[in-house]
């Protein structure tokens, strides 16, 4: 009956694997959901689900499987029954068997059997081989788990109304999975220089060598400073409406760089479609809470690395001439590609990440404007291996 | 040293869910690693003292740092040392066994009572540091080829594992583990942690200080939250600096005990002034203009 459930999962997107499966199948036969599906729904999940984005898939699943089952229920019969055919015919992929070449399937069933007979005889052939609910079954030497009572109060609830419930569905987000890709990715992005401060504990194995050479083969030890992130960022971003398409995967950007913690310093910048002279603060781009262009070179040293977020999509105009600037209130006497030429001539390792995908550089409506910026910055799409690519540019001087 | 007991069922000083007893006990049952993952200070170091405390068990912990690798838990061949004592010639530098010193995994495998086995923020060290760790998890021994000695576990540690999700965990290593998500206390539960740390805890300071927290925390695009922990050193300013619990919600005293980050501490208190004080669900800055 249960195997169908696991093809459930994987079905649901729950990447459930033989082991696991196996770990359960195993977990069950010791009793460990305490006889109620309430206690399976938390027991599978614990064994079954590695990541709690996953979590609302399984709820998913389980709701659509055991629909109906609405009460409490006895499972050891059924559980039994199903051990009894415990292993069907499994259909594995070439490469999920290579997954788990190390862990024979005939052995498991093999060690499982042996368990199951182990556990039988604790329990004096009795019939009932899963712990009663309440009553804990430990001798006096040693710990066995046969008899674990679990679920406490829980038992009593519908597992199908938890599942139900989805209290997991703001884990799903696939945005997480997004802003997890891309920390993996901005990890990348360190360079490591000897410390100034703090404990010398690594020990120099060059400079060992030269100074025991020179105490004429006496060990003199020489210990010096771990290395650290050195690294330094700035990221800037348009926060105009032309990106409101884009907001979801530039908030899971933003998101990743506010949660990075290796870099040595990190600023955020805002602009309006293009850069004059003045950057702002806050997405809101209001003079009152900006700094002077200028006032950014002699803020940041040009060891920063700038990463440009935007479309890089606007009125030729706005780029290319005095006062072009979008908003009516805002006069600027340079146009705003000098401004970025400045930039790009300050900070020598700079990249541009654009949400619009890069099949479309030559052909949306930005294009111009896009093709006139790419001079300038190194440009990637904002994609996980965009940003990849990006970071992989920002290691090396343009 | 308290008789050990089988199952987990919390301590006077530690709250913990239903759900989070049944993995704790799961995991021990099926000999397979607890692995923990939930946002800074929702209690994951503390589960493994509160374990070990509540079944009676030593505790080990492994601290892991960027620069951890999987074999300093099992053991480091002190060379150094060894080199040293073989220039002044007063020691014997022949027994390597001399200069064999046990990780913390090593320790709780030799230990001759089962022990609790912290393996505290696993996802600081290497990205490939978790499958360097999955034999010796699964078998529960290892070698030390420099002495010809295996080391096997004489009873298999309770192995608690957490991780705050700064890196992603391998596959292979996941499957070996069991799981538990430690979500972000309800109010409820969280007035029963504050409570625990402190029992006599004036009531309406309690909950005018859990509305602010709350309230803070629903506040979009911090780039802290602020945990248990700094709820917990909050309520006790407040209670040191003898706040009323009528001001705590309009003035937020001690704010930077909740706050590290400056850029946080501006918004919240921007917010705060902006007419409607708590009042308003906060709908955050965002990273757009408002259009
Ligand atoms: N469930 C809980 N019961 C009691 N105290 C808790 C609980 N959760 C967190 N705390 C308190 O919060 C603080 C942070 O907990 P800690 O275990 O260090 O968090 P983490 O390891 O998840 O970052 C500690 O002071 C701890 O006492
Ligand atoms: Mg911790």
């Amino acid at each position: 009956m249960f195997i169908n459930f696991f093809y459930l999962l994987r079905n649901y997107g729950v990447p459930v694997s033989i082991t696991e499966w196996m770990t359960l199948v195993e977990a069950l036969a010791k009793g460990l959901a305490a006889s109620s599906l309430m206690g399976f729904y938390h027991l599978a999940r614990t064994v079954l689900v590695k990541s709690e984005t996953h979590f609302d898939r399984y709820d998913l699943a389980f709701a659509n499987y055991f629909d109906g089952i609405d009460t409490p229920i006895e499972l050891t019969d059924k559980v039994l029954k199903w051990l009894e055919k415990a292993l069907p015919p499994l259909h594995i992929s070439p490469e999920e068997r290579q997954q788990f070449k190390d862990w024979d399937l005939d052995e498991l069933r093999r060690q499982l059997e042996e368990r199951l007979r182990d556990q039988k005889g604790e329990h004096h052939g009795g019939g009932n081989w899963i712990g009663t609910g309440g009553t804990s079954r430990f001798g006096h030497s040693g710990y066995n788990p046969a008899g674990v009572r679990l679920g406490g109060q829980s038992v009593n609830k519908s597992a199908v109304k938890v599942a139900a419930e989805r209290n997991f569905r703001g884990f799903r987000t696939d945005e997480t999975l997004g802003v997890r890709q891309f920390e993996v990715a901005l990890r990348k992005l360190r360079q490591l220089s000897s410390k100034v401060e703090g404990p010398k504990e690594e020990l120099d194995i060059d400079e060992t060598i030269k100074e025991t050479g020179e105490k004429g083969g006496m060990l003199h030890l020489v210990w010096s400073r771990g290395r650290k992130n050195m690294v330094k960022v700035a990221l800037i971003m348009d926060s105009g409406g032309s990106m409101m398409p884009y907001l979801r995967i530039c908030s899971q950007l933003f998101t990743a760089m506010n949660r990075a913690s290796h870099f040595k310093d990190l600023r955020f910048f805002f602009f309006h479609n293009c850069v004059y002279q003045h950057i702002y603060l806050d997405p809101s781009c209001q003079v009152r809470n900006s700094i002077r262009t200028e006032d950014l070179f002699h803020q940041l040293g040009s060891e920063y690395k700038v990463i440009f977020l935007g479309d890089a999509s606007m009125a030729p105009s706005e780029l290319l001439m005095v006062d072009g600037a979008i908003d009516w209130y805002y006069s600027n006497p340079e146009p705003g590609i000098t401004w970025l030429q400045r930039i790009a001539d300050r900070f020598s390792h700079s990249v541009w990440l654009n949400p619009i995908p890069a099949a479309y550089w030559e052909r949306t409506y930005g294009s111009y404007t896009i093709n006139l910026i790419r001079e300038l910055f190194p440009m990637f799409e904002l994609t996980v291996e965009g940003l990849e690519g990006a970071i992989k540019k920002l290691k090396v001087r343009k | 040293m308290l008789e050990a007991r089988a199952t987990f069922t919390g301590t006077s000083d530690y709250i913990a869910s239903e759900d989070l007893q049944n993995s704790v006990n799961v995991s021990i049952a099926l000999g397979r690693p607890l692995l923990i993952k939930g946002e800074p200070g929702t209690g994951k170091t503390m589960l493994a003292r509160s374990i070990a405390e509540g079944m009676g068990m030593d505790l080990l912990i492994w601290n892991i740092k960027s620069t951890t690798k999987a074999k300093d838990g099992l053991y480091i061949y002190d060379t150094v040392q060894r080199l040293y004592d073989s220039q002044f010639g007063d020691h014997d530098v022949s027994d390597i066994r001399h200069y064999i010193r046990h990780g913390k995994m090593g320790e709780a495998f030799l230990s001759d009572k089962k022990v609790v086995l912290l393996i505290d923020e696993i996802d600081k060290a290497d990205i490939e540091f978790p499958n360097d760790l999955l034999w010796e998890l699964d078998v529960m021994s290892f070698d030390i080829p420099e002495t010809g000695e295996t080391v096997r576990a004489n009873h298999r540690p309770a192995v608690i594992i957490t991780s705050n999700a700064e890196k992603e965990l391998p596959d292979a290593f996941l499957r070996r583990c069991v799981f538990h998500y430690i979500s972000f206390p309800d109010a409820e539960m969280m007035k029963e942690i504050v409570r625990v740390h402190y029992p006599d805890l004036e009531q309406k300071l309690l909950e005018e200080a859990m509305k602010a927290f709350y309230w803070i925390r629903s506040i979009d695009g911090l780039q802290k939250k602020p945990s248990t922990s700094e709820l917990l050193d909050w309520v006790q300013a407040l209670t040191i600096g003898g706040i009323s619990p009528a001001k705590i919600s309009k003035e937020l005293p001690f704010l930077g005990v909740l706050i590290k980050k400056d850029n946080d501490f501006g918004a919240v208190l921007q917010r705060l002034h902006s007419g409607q004080g708590m009042q308003r669900k906060s709908s955050g800055p965002g990273i757009l203009r408002n259009w």
